[in-house]
């Protein structure tokens, strides 16, 4: 269990406790976080989970695969700092991570 | 109080209706009519990791049930629609009762095209996949009429449960509707590779017991599962005096001929500015999709801008990724090897304009094809099929 924070992107926070196993972008969806479409439901089809990760945190997080890293490149409000949050599950170690949800995944 | 806006159908067009709602503003009681016992919940897994056994049922919900409480609605799941009165706007029930309704939403699905093979299994929801399910053990053996995605996705799964397998598709080539020859191509020679026998051509006359029977040939199994398209749920709107063709027709918004009711996902019909004329889309996008529409409308807010419809498949070590809508091309052009290997791209032309892509493992085609289709971007072939020029560089 981790509990992550979320900034929506009208600057909103909501911090949210999301169950170890399940992906960032589960936990996300379930509790409502305003930005985080997810279209595909996780299958790293779509790019439309899209956060973006402090500096301090990117190399905590598992690593990105290479189909996360083609689908970012394309991303339209991709920064060097962001994540499809599907592609992350969730230890305790992630407790306390903060995320900024982007404008729009569009 | 006003009478509340109704639901009817639990899918995920459903789900994302509600979650739209929400997030638009919209203050009335919601009720959600469902014939399943469940949540909304994704169907894309049914036929991938869930029917593997490689994700619980709890996550195949989209939300939980907290979501729908909070939402200040109300859950009529196990519960059949029967009739609309649009004059008294109610829906009726199966269980005899009477739903009034200020707005009404239709989002009532699709379900597998039955053939007049007794005894055969179908593929659309959480009860079909706990009947077959059971049946996939090693040693076992599969039939699956029907060469779609469904059918694919259903032989890939049961290859790697040890399960003997083979695929009867009727047309000559895999996935016909959806895809070009060189991608049909590509897909039986991978279920090839994996194990299974492809028979295309495949007319099926009957199902004997547990022996399917073929003009020419028949074939045992243990089980037989028929994927063979889908047909939307229409009838509720026709029988209420609603306009169908194929799919319930539906404007820009998502509305109805009746401006109080509208229909979202596999059964609605809407005019599609890339296709050039009205067609129906099962696919998740196009669920969600309309229902962000349709809240916005319902919430009287600016509508979110229609994008190009996706789609995906996933089968063994293979992701296609498909984009846009290649009816009408009159070019295909292939990016890389699709006579070896498992990765490669092909783009569809038409009058010099990309309009799709079918996106075998290569993330890159798929991602930078959706915006160049969405500009109606026209791009030389040549460079399309050139792995020299990188996607990101396609721009003319």
């Amino acid at each position: 269990m981790a509990k992550i924070v979320f900034e929506e992107p009208d600057g909103t926070e909501r911090a949210i406790d999301i169950a170890s196993g399940q992906s960032i972008m589960e936990g996300a969806v379930r509790n409502g976080i305003v930005g985080i479409d997810a279209d595909c439901g996780g299958a790293c089809s779509c790019a439309t989970c899209m956060v973006y990760v402090p500096e301090d945190w990117l190399a905590r997080l598992p690593a990105k695969d290479s189909t996360e890293q083609s689908m970012l490149e394309f991303c339209p409000h991709v920064q060097a700092n962001s994540r499809l949050s599907c592609q992350i599950q969730v230890s305790d170690a992630l407790d306390g991570l903060r995320l900024k949800v982007p404008q729009s995944q569009q | 109080m006003a009478d509340p806006l109704v639901i009817i159908g639990a899918g995920q067009a459903a789900s994302q209706l509600m979650a739209s709602l929400a997030q638009d503003g919209f203050q009335g009681e919601i009720c959600l009519v469902g014939d399943e016992p469940h949540l909304p919940y994704q169907r894309p897994p049914l036929s991938k990791k869930f029917l593997a056994g490689e994700l619980a049922l709890d996550r195949l919900y989209v939300k939980p049930a907290a979501f729908y409480e909070k939402a200040g609605s109300r859950l009529l799941l196990g519960q059949r629609a029967e009739r609309i009165d649009r004059a008294g706007r109610a829906v009726l029930l199966a269980d005899g009762s009477r739903l009034p309704y200020s707005t009404l939403v239709l989002a009532t699905g699709s379900r597998p095209r039955e053939l007049p093979l007794p005894g055969a299994f179908y593929l659309r929801n959480i009860a079909d996949v706990d009947a077959i399910r059971g049946q996939l053990a090693p040693g076992k053996s599969l039939v699956v009429i029907g060469g779609g995605y469904i059918g694919l996705e259903l032989a890939a799964v049961a290859m790697k449960l040890g399960v003997a397998v083979t695929v009867l598709e009727q047309a000559p080539r895999l996935m016909a509707r959806g895809v070009g020859p060189v991608v049909s191509q590509f897909y039986a020679r991978l279920h090839g590779e994996e194990g299974v026998v492809i028979r295309t051509g495949a007319m099926v006359r009957g199902l004997d017991g547990k022996r399917v029977v073929c003009e020419g040939a028949q074939y045992d199994a243990d089980i037989v599962v028929v994927g063979a398209g889908a047909v939307p749920n229409v009838e509720l709107a026709r029988e209420a005096g609603l306009a169908v063709e194929d799919g319930i027709v539906i404007d820009a918004q998502c509305r109805t001929d009746d401006a109080s009711i509208y229909a979202i996902g596999d059964c609605a019909s809407q005019h599609h500015d890339l296709a050039g004329r009205r067609l129906r889309l099962e696919s998740v996008h196009n669920a969600l999709e309309q229902a962000r529409i349709a809240a916005a409308a319902i919430c009287g807010r600016k509508p979110p801008a229609v994008q190009v419809p996706w789609f995906w498949t996933d089968q063994y070590d293979v992701k296609m990724q498909m984009a846009g809508l290649s009816a009408g091309h009159d070019l295909a052009v292939v990016r890389g090897d699709a006579e070896r290997g498992r990765s490669f791209a092909v783009f569809y032309l038409r009058e010099g304009t990309l309009i799709a892509v079918d996106a075998i493992n290569r993330a890159p085609e798929f991602m930078m094809s959706k915006q160049l289709i969405a500009e109606r971007a026209k791009i030389d072939p040549a460079r399309l099929g050139d792995e020299g020029v990188a996607m990101k560089d396609m721009r003319n």
